[in-house]
């Protein structure tokens, strides 16, 4: 896109472009190809486009391109020709005389001309300037080494490729949004980038403290360099730069430096020309300079006070110039800023004054987990200012409240929440505000606590605001979030805020007991009905009361109730145990631990057969198959089905083994058959669902080989009988069973077992074990339902042996035979391959 | 443009189900269908530990991964809560019942 028409050799007359004689019409004369100069001629052409002709100076040999999109091209996103705001054919469309790469050097008001670098001189009737801003350089040693260059235009882009080209490290001296940019861009193109700032805060005139520091650590998480608080001393270098120096004595060695620590107007050609300027070219309401027929906009003029870098008060002050060069004076009023940018595609907005002060009043929600922060400054009920970080979406509507200085006393409470919530229709409860706060957003900003501190607290029991304040100090302090923990408190504890059993799960209101009281006494039947009829909350339930429903309907409805495949966890669905890499382990069952060579031949032929990489010997004595794929597993159940085998079960919530010991039939000290009676019981177990996993042992002695007391249920064998132990645990707690009772006769045993399981599936909660539920209802009372009441045992154990005359039908042998292959296969054989 | 390749229909994956696509040279995609017929995509691998997330329960627009438990938006691929990380999502388009997935190019720009 680079040309060079303009720099041709200039003609001799006064007026050095060709002029046809009969185009009688003012000359307007625009010194500045960027965005502001063009801008102004663009809105010229829109109100009265044969009005002026125009010749347009430009400094680079370019046609007008995007500055702000500098940053996208040196960071490979976008490259020149996507930049382009007006090509070549916009010029001459609108019959505009460009002169690229030859920058004005003077302009002589008296003779009403300027003379250009190349020595061109000409004539105007309206002049304006459009000369921007100069990247200002601080005064260091070593300023002007070969290889310190600023960021302000595509030769600095081009630059800085050359660097990036031959890798190693570079200095970017300023955080503001410039110097990130290019250190973004740097980074990207393989440079380790160092960021000095002078100030604490990165890009501390747009963001606050908070703000700057959620940047600076995105930013260092991204590899670079960032040092806050960091004087520059010196450029150091031997004929190229090598590296930067700080006041505190420290060196960064560096082959390339950007300085991009501001802007300043770009004044000198107004101030030579006698022009009056400030810090910027003073111009009045209508763009007009100190003489009547030069007019300036963009970032080189001061307007009443204020000069602006951004772009937006720049198009404003363009359409106020265009008003006044065609009679229809509006007048520019100056512009209030706001800032969204994507800082190294982080998004950052910022609008009015966050300063703070008297009368300010701060509304902050932090959500550090998304990287969200947002400040909102109120002022008299009005929006003053605001800061957001990570989720800039609702910038616009606070920038809008701003400027319109709307009252936003009405809708303080819901203002930080966004517009959705704020002004949205449903969304109006203050409670679906703070219950759609993810868990780590922070509630109380004195105390540092999170809603889910604060939940958590509530459903520890803290039932009321004082308990709350009292446990988690959320809300105890300067009280401001009072409000948010109020409704926190509704949320968590529905309508009935004193009650405090932990419900199910968050889809509903109900405990685990209500829910499976109601099963049975509606006599519910599927899971939809459940939710239904309970009024749950999400649409089909989570991961955590689909699982329970289902089991609790299962148990209620045996030989009735149809499994909902899509409700187990994986494992139970799958009839195998997923690992780590997703492949699956296989546990064929082996009656009381007993096996014989047929079953170990067909263990040792799968693990052949299918490359299983290793086989364990599990502590419920059977044989663990590891690195099972999903698509071998009915294969693998087929061959095991062939030598007897059927399922363990040992991926369910369900029995698991029945552990035993030799015995008497080998055992010297053995004093029953216990590995005869534990076969028995496995035969008579095996198959039925739980509320989480059951495991059985029987030993044939007090020697207690089998473990028997730290098992759901345990049979140790003495002379005189069987002592049966309840409610032990092998786990994390590590509990020793309860001695239930001690009874004569094997077939005893059998029966209280059958009992025992039958009330532990009825009455426990899923996911709760044996011992943490016989802790809870105490071991008399089981022991009043076993022991002491005959015919309540009698049913329970009736209850149990109906339920298992459903359930002991091998999974393994159904999906071997074909059930469910799609389970196992993928969707659709794609025969493309990937391009 | 886009390529869409055919995977099967809607009757193909269990309601609150997920079925797999294994394109050659590709990460495994697990399609989804929710219990409002909804059908999304993702790279069948949760942005945690890579668990298998076509194994999960899938339960409103989300399914668990059945690892650890990580709750992951089927539309965005973004882990729910207090997890953080994404999983790389596929378009899908609908044409009656049948499934068509954008072509693995679309999912490697979108990884």
């Amino acid at each position: 896109m680079e040309f060079q028409d303009g720099l041709a050799p200039a003609a001799e007359s006064h007026e050095d472009i060709l002029v046809p004689a009969d185009d009688l019409r003012e000359h307007l004369v625009v010194v500045g190809n960027g965005m502001a100069g063009c801008r102004a001629v663009e809105e010229l052409l829109a109100r009265d486009a044969g009005r002026y002709r125009v010749t347009i100076f430009g400094a680079e040999p370019y046609v007008n391109y995007n500055r702000i999109m500098l940053s996208p091209v040196l960071a490979g996103e976008k490259t020149f020709e996507q930049i382009v705001i007006n090509d070549r054919a916009w010029y001459d469309d609108n019959g505009i005389e460009l002169i690229a790469g030859d920058p004005v050097t003077g302009i002589d008001r008296g003779a009403k001309t300027v003379k250009s670098q190349s020595g061109r001189t000409v004539g105007y009737d309206k002049l304006l300037i459009a000369t921007g801003s100069d990247p200002f350089i601080i005064p260091v040693p070593g300023k002007d080494l070969p290889g310190v260059i600023s960021f302000r235009d595509m030769k600095d882009v081009d630059t800085m490729l050359a660097a990036a080209d031959q890798g190693g490290a570079a200095v970017v001296i300023g955080g503001g949004l410039l110097g990130l940019e290019a250190a973004h861009g740097l980074t990207l193109r393989g440079m380790k980038v160092t960021v000095i700032h002078l100030m604490d805060t990165l890009m501390e005139r747009q963001l606050d403290e908070a703000a700057g520091w959620l940047l600076k650590s995105a930013l260092e998480g991204r590899g670079q360099t960032i040092l806050t608080g960091a004087n520059t001393e010196a450029i150091y270098g031997d004929g190229k730069v090598e590296g930067v120096r700080l006041k505190d004595g420290r060196e960064i060695p560096a082959s390339l430096v950007v300085m991009a620590v501001g802007i300043r107007p770009a004044t000198a050609l107004a101030r030579e020309a006698g022009l009056e300027v400030n810090r910027g070219i003073k111009v009045d309401d209508h763009m007009v300079t100190s003489d009547p027929d030069v007019l300036s906009v963009g970032e080189c003029v001061e307007h009443d006070g204020n000069v602006y870098g951004l772009v937006a008060p720049l198009w404003d002050m363009c359409r106020s110039l265009a008003d006044g060069l065609t009679d229809q004076h509006s007048g520019y009023k100056g512009s209030v800023t706001s800032t969204k940018l994507k800082v190294a595609g982080l998004d950052v907005f910022s609008a009015g004054d966050f300063s703070g002060g008297e009368g300010c009043e701060d509304i902050v929600l932090r959500d550090a987990s998304r990287g969200v922060y947002k400040r909102v400054i109120v002022k008299d009920d009005r929006i003053v200012g605001a800061v957001l970080y990570g989720d800039t979406v609702d910038g616009g509507w606070y920038f809008d409240l701003l400027r319109r200085e709307e009252n936003v006393a009405d809708i303080r409470d819901l203002l930080i929440f966004g517009q959705a919530f704020a002004s949205g229709g449903g969304a109006l409860d203050p409670k679906a505000a703070v219950a759609a706060l993810s868990d780590d957003a922070e509630i109380c900003g004195c105390n540092g606590v999170s809603k889910g501190q604060v939940v958590s607290c509530i459903e520890a029991g803290n039932c009321s605001l004082d308990a709350v304040r009292a446990n988690c100090k959320a809300s105890a302090s300067c009280g401001s979030c009072t409000g948010l923990v109020e409704n926190l408190l509704a949320v968590v504890l529905g309508d009935d805020v004193k009650s405090g059993p932990k419900t199910m799960c968050k889809c509903t209101s109900f405990t685990h007991d209500d829910v499976r009281r109601e099963i049975v006494a509606q006599n519910m039947r599927s899971i939809p009905e459940v939710m239904q009829l309970l009024h749950w909350s999400t649409p089909d339930g989570c991961s955590s009361c689909r699982p329970a429903l289902n089991y609790y309907l299962l148990c209620a409805l045996p030989g009735d109730y149809v499994d909902d495949q899509q409700s187990r966890f994986v494992n139970e669905r799958m009839h195998a145990n997923i690992q780590k890499d997703g492949t699956y382990s296989v546990v064929p069952r082996m009656w009381g631990g007993l096996t014989n060579p047929r079953e170990l031949r067909a263990i040792a032929d799968v693990v052949e057969k299918f490359n299983a990489p290793m086989v364990k010997v599990t502590g419920g004595q059977r044989l663990d198959i590891f690195g099972i794929k999903k698509e071998d597993l009915p294969a693998v159940w087929a061959d095991l089905n062939a030598a007897g085998m059927v399922s363990g079960h040992a991926y369910g919530k369900s029995l698991r083994t029945v552990k035993t010991c030799v015995g008497s039939e080998w055992c010297r000290f053995g004093t029953q058959d216990s590995t005869g009676l534990g076969v028995k019981i496995e035969r008579m177990t095996w198959g039925s669902w739980m509320p989480h996993k059951f495991k059985i042992a029987v030993s044939g002695c007090p020697r207690n080989c089998a473990e028997a007391t730290i098992k759901d249920f345990g049979v140790v064998c003495v002379d005189s009988g069987y002592e049966l132990h309840v409610g032990g645990n092998g786990g994390i707690h590590v509990r020793a069973t309860d001695l239930l009772c001690k009874v004569a006769t094997e077939q005893e045993a059998m029966d209280y077992c059958a009992a025992f399981t039958q009330l532990y599936r009825e009455e426990a909660r899923y996911l709760e074990r044996t011992a943490p539920w016989i802790e809870r209802v105490g071991v008399d009372y089981i022991k009043s339902r076993i022991v002491e009441d005959d015919a309540g045992r009698e049913a329970l154990r009736a209850r149990f042996l109906y339920s298992q005359s459903f359930s002991q039908e091998d999974p393994w042998a159904e999906r071997a035979a074909g059930a469910q292959a799609e389970l196992h296969q993928p969707l659709a054989p794609i025969a493309i391959a990937a391009e | 443009m886009t390529d869409w390749i055919d995977i099967g229909t809607l009757a193909d994956i269990p309601q609150r189900g997920a079925r797999t696509v294994q394109i050659a040279g590709e990460k495994e995609i697990a399609v989804f269908r929710t219990g409002d017929d909804h059908v999304f995509a993702l790279v069948n691998e949760c942005p945690h530990k890579k668990g298998p997330l076509s194994q999960g329960i899938v339960h409103g627009h989300s399914v668990a991964c059945p690892l650890h438990n990580w709750n992951i938006a089927l539309k965005t691929g973004e882990a729910q809560g207090a997890d953080e990380g994404c999983t790389p999502t596929i378009a899908v388009r609908m044409d009656g019942e049948r499934i068509l997935i954008a072509r693995p190019v679309a999912m490697q720009a979108a990884a």
